[in-house]
C-alpha cells in the first residue's frame, strides 16, 4: 500500500510541475492544486499507513488499548488543505482579473514588471 | 503563562477584525490602525525586556505540555525581530497615514495590513515547525491582497509572479514538513533538536534540509531563487512596498537562520558551506541588478537581494562573531531598507516619476528629505560612523578570523558597488539640476509646507534616520545585544530546555 501511495506521490508531482512548466494561466493553476495535493498525500504517507485501527479511546480509559493510527498527519492534511484552498481561490482570481484586459492567455508575454 | 508573548500575535488580530467591523468608517479604520500598531509596538518592547532580563521565555497554549501543546517561545533573536517588526509597523502605519489613498483605505488597506503583522509576529515567536508553516500562509495571504489591492496593471502582473513563486515555496516547505514528520514523529523545534540528534544518519536530514533550504530560500530572495522580488516589489503604493522590503524577506532570513542552527547542524561542512556559497553570489547578483537598474525603487529591491547575501553570510560562516555580524546587519538593514522606500514615495510625489533620468534637483526643492536620504544611503553602503559600517565590519571580521578570504573580498567588493548605486541615486534624484519636463507631470502633488500630511509623512523617516544614526554611534549595546542573541543560537540548550519543561 505505501509503495502504491508512494507511487501516486510522485505521479501528482511530477504532473504538477510539468503544468507549472506550461505558458497559460490554466495550467499554471491546476499545477499548483496538483502539487498541494501531492504534498497532502505525502504528508499521509510519509507519517505511515495503520489500516482500521481509528485514534479512538474505549470510555474510562486514557490511552487506546493497542496501536492505533496516528491522529496528527490528518489534522495537519486538513489545516493544509484549508489554507490550500483559500490561497488558490484567491490566485484564480487574481489570474483571471490579470488577463482580463488581454488578448492573449500567454503568461511569457507578461514582462511588463521584469527586470 | 506568560501573556507577553501572547500580545504581539493577538493585538495585530484584535486591531484588524475590529477594524473589519468598521468596514465603512474609514477615519475609524485609520485611528484603529494608528492605535493598534502603538500597542503592538509596546508590547514589543516589554517582551524584549522581560527576555533580557529572565532569558528565554516560553508558553504553551491549549493547555497541553510541550511536544504536544502549542508552543510560543522567545529567545532574544525572537524578541529582537518581534520589536523591529513592531518598529516598522508603527513607521509605516504614520507613513500610510499620510499617503494612502482612500479607494485603498475604503477597500481594507488597514485591517489587512495587521494581518501582516500578525503573521510576521507569529513567524517569529511559535516554537512548532507546522505552525510556522500556518504563520508563513497568513503572511502570505496578506501580502498577497496588499500587493495586489488597488489592481493596477502592473500590481497584478507582479501579483502573479509574487504568488506563484511563494506558493511554490510553500509547497517545498510542506513537503519537508510532511517528510519531517515521518522520520522524527514530532515538529515541536525544541523537541527535533534533539531527535535529530538521536536519528544519526544525517545524509537523510542533510538531503531534507535541501527541501528547506529552498523554501526559505525562496521567501528571502537568495541566488537563484529571486527572481519574483525585483518583479513585483517596485508596483504597489510605496508604503506597501516599504513593509515588504523590510520585513518580508528578512522574515525567511530569520527562518534560515532559526532552522540552520537549531535544526540542521549535523552536517554543518556540506550545508553551511552551500549557504555561504550561496550568500556570496547573492551579493554579487542583487548589486549587479540594482547597478544596471535606472528607477528608484527597482534599485531598492535589487539592494535587498545583495543585502540577504550579507545576513546568510554570517550564517554560512558559523561563528560566534558572524552570527552576531548577520543580526546586527538585520537590524540595520531592515531600518534602513524601510525608510530608503518611504523616501522614495516622497520623491516620487515631489517629482512625479520613480525615473532616475526624470527626477532632479530634489537637495533644492526637499533639503529635508536630502538628509534623510544621505543618511540611510550612506548607510546601506557601509560609510562609517552609520549603523551599516559597523555591520559590515563585524562580518567581513568574521570572514577573515576563519581565514575565509573569498568571501571576505566579495563583501567588501559589494560594499563598493552599492556605494556606486547609491551615488547614482543620488547624483540622479537629489544632486543635478531639476529636469526640465515637457510633459505635465501629471502625478506629482507636492506636500503643502507645514502641513499635517507633510509632518506625518516625514516623522517615521526622522525617527528611523535618528534610530540609524543612533545605532552606528552608539554601537556597543546593540553589538552586545546581537552578540547575545547569536550566543543563544549557538547553544541552544537554554531554548530546549525552557520549551520542554514550561508546563503552564
Amino acid at each position: 500500500m505505501e509503495f502504491l501511495s508512494a507511487l501516486v506521490v510522485g505521479g501528482l508531482f511530477g504532473s504538477g510541475i510539468y503544468l507549472l512548466l506550461g505558458r497559460t494561466p490554466v495550467r499554471l493553476i491546476i499545477g499548483l492544486v496538483l502539487l498541494s495535493n501531492a504534498i497532502n498525500l505525502l504528508i499521509f504517507v510519509a507519517a505511515g499507513l495503520t489500516r482500521g485501527k481509528p485514534p479512538l479511546i474505549p470510555d474510562g480509559a486514557v490511552v487506546p488499548p493497542e496501536a492505533v493510527a496516528d491522529p496528527l498527519p490528518q489534522a495537519l492534511i486538513l489545516t493544509a488543505i484549508v489554507i490550500s484552498f483559500g490561497v488558490l481561490a484567491y490566485a484564480m482570481v487574481l489570474f483571471r482579473q490579470a488577463f482580463e484586459t488581454r488578448t492573449t492567455g500567454d503568461l511569457d508575454e507578461m514582462r511588463a514588471t521584469d527586470t | 503563562m506568560n501573556i507577553l508573548l501572547i500580545f504581539p500575535i493577538i493585538l495585530p488580530l484584535t486591531t484588524a477584525s475590529v477594524s473589519l467591523l468598521f468596514w465603512r468608517f474609514r477615519r475609524v479604520q485609520r485611528l484603529l490602525g494608528l492605535i493598534g500598531s502603538a500597542a503592538l509596538l509596546v508590547s514589543a518592547v516589554l517582551l524584549l525586556k522581560t527576555v533580557l532580563d529572565q532569558g528565554v521565555i516560553s508558553t504553551q497554549l491549549g493547555g497541553w505540555p510541550a511536544p504536544v501543546g502549542i508552543t510560543l517561545v522567545a529567545d532574544l533573536f525572537s524578541a529582537i525581530m518581534t520589536l523591529l517588526a513592531a518598529t516598522m509597523g508603527f513607521a509605516v502605519t504614520l507613513y500610510s497615514l499620510g499617503t494612502m489613498d482612500a479607494r485603498r483605505e475604503t477597500f481594507g488597506y488597514y485591517p489587512f495590513f495587521h494581518f501582516l503583522l500578525m503573521g510576521v509576529c507569529g513567524v517569529f515567536l511559535t516554537g512548532d515547525l507546522f505552525n510556522l508553516y500556518v504563520w508563513f500562509e497568513v503572511m502570505l495571504m496578506a501580502s498577497f491582497v496588499l500587493l495586489s489591492l488597488g489592481g493596477e496593471k502592473a500590481q497584478l502582473e507582479g501579483g502573479i509572479k509574487y504568488v506563484t513563486l511563494n506558493l511554490t515555496a510553500s509547497a517545498f516547505f510542506l513537503t519537508g514538513l510532511g517528510i519531517l514528520y515521518g522520520m522524527a514523529g514530532t515538529l515541536n523545534m525544541a523537541d527535533l533538536a534533539l531527535k535529530l540528534d538521536d536519528i544519526g544518519s544525517s545524509g537523510v536530514i542533510t538531503t531534507l534540509s535541501m527541501l528547506f533550504l529552498v523554501a526559505f530560500g525562496i521567501k528571502s530572495a537568495v541566488f537563484p531563487l529571486f527572481f519574483w522580488l525585483p518583479a513585483s516589489y517596485h508596483t504597489p503604493p510605496v508604503a506597501v512596498s516599504a513593509i515588504f522590503a523590510g520585513l518580508l524577506t528578512k522574515v525567511g532570513v530569520y527562518t534560515l537562520i532559526r532552522t540552520f542552527t537549531l535544526l540542521f547542524v549535523q552536517d554543518t561542512a556540506y550545508t553551511h558551506s552551500l549557504i555561504l556559497i550561496v550568500a556570496g553570489l547573492t551579493m554579487v547578483t542583487g548589486v549587479l541588478g540594482a547597478v544596471a537598474q535606472n528607477e528608484f525603487r527597482r534599485i531598492l529591491s535589487f539592494h535587498i537581494i545583495s543585502q540577504v547575501g550579507y545576513m546568510i553570510m554570517g550564517l554560512g560562516l558559523f561563528t560566534h562573531l558572524a552570527l552576531t555580524g548577520s543580526i546586527f546587519y538585520i537590524i540595520h538593514h531592515i531600518i534602513v531598507k524601510t525608510n530608503l522606500f518611504l523616501v522614495s514615495g516622497v520623491a516620487r510625489r515631489l517629482g512625479g516619476t520613480f525615473e532616475l533620468k526624470n527626477l532632479g534637483g530634489l537637495s533644492l526643492t526637499a533639503p529635508g528629505l536630502t538628509v534623510i536620504f544621505v543618511i540611510s544611503a550612506f548607510s546601506l553602503a557601509g560609510i562609517p560612523p552609520l549603523s551599516g559600517f559597523w555591520a559590515k565590519l563585524i562580518l567581513i571580521q568574521s570572514g577573515l578570523e576563519i581565514q575565509s578570504y573569498v568571501i571576505a573580498a566579495t563583501a567588501l567588493t559589494v560594499s563598493l558597488l552599492t556605494l556606486f548605486s547609491m551615488v547614482k541615486i543620488w547624483a540622479g534624484a537629489f544632486w543635478r539640476e531639476p529636469v526640465q519636463q515637457k510633459e505635465a507631470r501629471v502625478q506629482a502633488f507636492p506636500l503643502q509646507t507645514g502641513s499635517t500630511s507633510q509632518w506625518i509623512i516625514y516623522l517615521p523617516m526622522v525617527i528611523l534616520s535618528i534610530l540609524t544614526v543612533f545605532i552606528g554611534l552608539m554601537a556597543e549595546p546593540v553589538l552586545d545585544l546581537a552578540s547575545r542573541a547569536a550566543g543563544q543560537l549557538l547553544d541552544p540548550s537554554a531554548y530546549i530546555a525552557t520549551v520542554l519543561v514550561s508546563k503552564q
